[in-house]
C-alpha cells in the first residue's frame, strides 16, 4: 500500500491545566481519501487538528504527514503539506485583499512573481472565487469567505486539506456550493464536522472521536446507522433524516 | 506646506488654490469635503482663543486688546491645519486603504507598523459590529443608559470585547503560523508605479515645494 497522507500514532496531549485532551489517538488517512472526523463537543477534535501541523506539540506519540514526522526541524515543510482551514474564516483572512491573503502562504514558502500570481489565480479558480481577487475579505458573504479560506491553503499545494467545521453558519445554498467545491478537489481531505448528512455526502469513511480517543472507524453509512454507537457518543441525525435514503 | 513662512500670505493663498483645484479635479463633492472638515473644529476653537490669551505686544482691533503673537499663532494654525486636512481628505478619498498601506510599505515604513495598520483596517469592522450587536442585545433587555453612572455595563462590555479581540488575535496568529508565517509579512501584488502615476502623484507636492522654496528665498 502507498504511503498514507496522514498517520497519527498513540498521540497524547494534556493542556497546561492538566485536562487530558488526547488520550492515545491512532489514525490513518490514505492518499486521496476523504475522511470525516465526528464526535461531540469537547472530544478533542480541534486539539487533534492543531497537532497535525505542529501548532500544538504532543506529550507522547507522533504525527507523520506523507512520511515526514512533525518535529521542530520539519515544521515549515509540514505546514506546507497540511492545509488547515479554521472554523471562523475571519480568523483565517487577515490581509487587505483576497488575492494578497491567498498569496500569503506560498509567499512565506518563497514563491514570488508570475509563478505566485498563477498560483493565486489557480487556487481562487478552484473555489470559484477568481472574480473576487481584489476585493476586501470583509466585503464578502460568509459563504464566500469560507471558500476563500479554503483557497488560502490550496495555494500552498498541500498534501492534505484539513477542515474544521466547514459547514457551520452557512446557509443551505452556500453549504451546497461548498460540497460541490470540496467534491471537485482532487486532494486528501480530513473534515471535522457535526453536520452528519454533509459527512455522509462527502466522505466514504468516518471516525468517531470521544474523550480524546478514536472509538470507531467505519464506512460513514455504517456509523450513522449504528444507533447504539451514535447514542453513546452524543451523535444525532437531523429530524426525519434517513441515511440509507429509503 | 509646513515650511512656508507664516508671513507669506500669498504662498498660502496659492497653496489653497492648488488644493481647491485638486479637489475639483478629483471630483470631490463639496458636502463630502465639508463633512470631513468638521474634525478641525476643536483646533479652530483653540486657535481663536490664542489672541485673547497670548503674551507680549498687543494690538487694538474692534475695541479688543489682542496679542500680536497670538494672532500670528491663530493664523498659522488656521492656515496650515486647513490646508493639511484638505490634503489628507484628497489622499483618503482618492486612494484605497490597501494601496495606501502597500505604498507605505514600499516607502520603507517599518513592516511592523504597516502590518498593524493592515490588521486594524481588516478587523475594525468586525470589532465595531460585535460591539453594536452587544448594544442591541443590551437594549433588547431594557438597558438604555442616559447618564454616565449607568455606563458600567457598556464599559464591562468594552473590556470583554478587548479580551475577545485579543483571543481572536491569537487565533489569527495560529492561522498565520499554519501557513508558514515566521515573523515577516511577505510582499505581494505590488506592481511598481508607472511613470504616469508618479507624474500625476508628484505634481502637487512639487508645486508646493516650489512655493515653499520661493517663499523662503527670493520672495521673502
Amino acid at each position: 500500500m502507498s504511503e498514507p497522507s496522514l498517520e497519527v500514532t498513540e498521540l497524547r496531549y494534556s493542556y497546561p491545566d492538566g485536562h487530558r485532551a488526547l488520550d492515545g489517538v491512532d489514525l490513518h488517512v490514505h492518499h486521496g481519501e476523504r475522511l470525516a472526523l465526528l464526535g461531540p463537543n469537547g472530544a478533542g477534535k480541534t486539539t487533534l487538528l492543531l497537532h497535525l501541523n505542529g501548532i500544538l506539540r504532543p506529550s507522547a506519540g507522533a504525527v507523520r504527514v506523507a512520511g515526514l514526522e512533525v518535529a521542530e526541524k520539519s515544521l515549515m515543510e509540514v505546514r506546507r503539506r497540511v492545509g488547515l482551514v479554521f472554523q471562523d474564516p475571519d480568523d483565517q483572512l487577515f490581509m487587505p485583499t483576497v488575492g494578497q491573503d491567498v498569496a500569503f502562504g506560498p509567499a512565506n514558502f518563497g514563491m514570488e512573481g508570475d509563478e505566485l500570481d498563477a498560483r493565486v489565480a489557480e487556487a481562487l479558480d478552484a473555489v470559484s472565487m477568481l472574480d473576487s481577487r481584489d476585493r476586501a475579505p470583509h466585503h464578502l458573504s460568509y459563504g464566500e469567505r469560507r471558500r476563500v479560506a479554503i483557497a488560502t491553503v490550496l495555494a500552498m499545494k498541500p498534501e492534505i486539506l484539513v477542515l474544521d467545521e466547514p459547514t457551520s453558519n452557512l446557509d443551505p445554498a452556500s453549504r451546497r456550493e461548498l460540497i460541490g467545491v470540496l467534491q471537485g478537489l482532487p486532494i486528501t481531505q480530513l473534515v471535522v464536522t457535526h453536520d452528519l448528512p454533509f459527512a455522509l455526502e462527502l466522505c466514504p469513511r468516518a471516525l468517531v472521536m470521544d474523550q480524546g480517543r478514536i472509538v470507531a472507524t467505519n464506512p460513514t453509512l455504517e456509523i450513522l446507522t449504528d444507533e447504539g454507537l451514535m447514542r453513546a457518543h452524543r451523535l444525532e441525525l437531523p429530524f426525519r433524516f434517513d441515511p440509507t435514503g429509503t | 506646506m509646513v515650511s512656508i513662512p507664516r508671513e507669506a500670505f500669498w504662498a498660502h493663498a496659492l497653496a489653497g488654490c492648488l488644493l481647491l483645484g485638486v479637489m475639483i479635479l478629483a471630483e470631490l463633492p463639496p458636502g463630502f469635503v465639508a463633512r470631513r472638515m468638521i474634525v478641525e473644529v476643536p483646533i479652530l476653537i483653540f486657535a481663536v482663543l490664542l489672541p485673547f490669551f497670548g503674551q507680549g505686544e498687543t494690538v487694538e482691533i474692534l475695541g479688543m486688546t489682542l496679542s500680536v503673537e497670538g494672532l500670528w499663532g491663530a493664523w498659522t494654525i488656521l492656515a496650515k491645519a486647513t490646508l493639511g486636512l484638505g490634503a489628507s481628505i484628497v489622499l483618503a478619498a482618492t486612494t484605497t486603504v490597501p494601496d495606501l498601506i502597500r505604498s507605505l510599505d514600499r516607502l520603507h515604513v517599518p513592516g511592523a507598523i504597516t502590518a498593524i495598520a493592515g490588521f486594524m483596517v481588516r478587523y475594525i469592522d468586525i470589532v465595531v459590529g460585535e460591539f453594536s450587536r452587544r448594544k442591541v442585545a443590551m437594549a433588547s433587555r431594557g438597558y438604555e443608559p442616559k447618564w454616565i453612572w449607568q455606563a458600567t455595563p457598556l464599559a464591562q462590555s468594552a473590556g470583554s470585547l478587548f479580551i475577545r479581540s485579543y483571543e481572536r488575535g491569537e487565533r489569527v496568529h495560529q492561522a498565520m503560523v499554519a501557513r508558514g508565517f515566521t515573523g515577516r509579512m511577505p510582499r505581494y501584488g505590488e506592481a511598481p508605479a508607472t511613470l504616469g502615476q508618479w507624474a500625476s502623484g508628484l505634481w502637487v507636492p512639487i508645486a508646493t515645494s516650489i512655493l515653499a522654496f520661493l517663499s523662503l528665498t527670493v520672495l521673502r
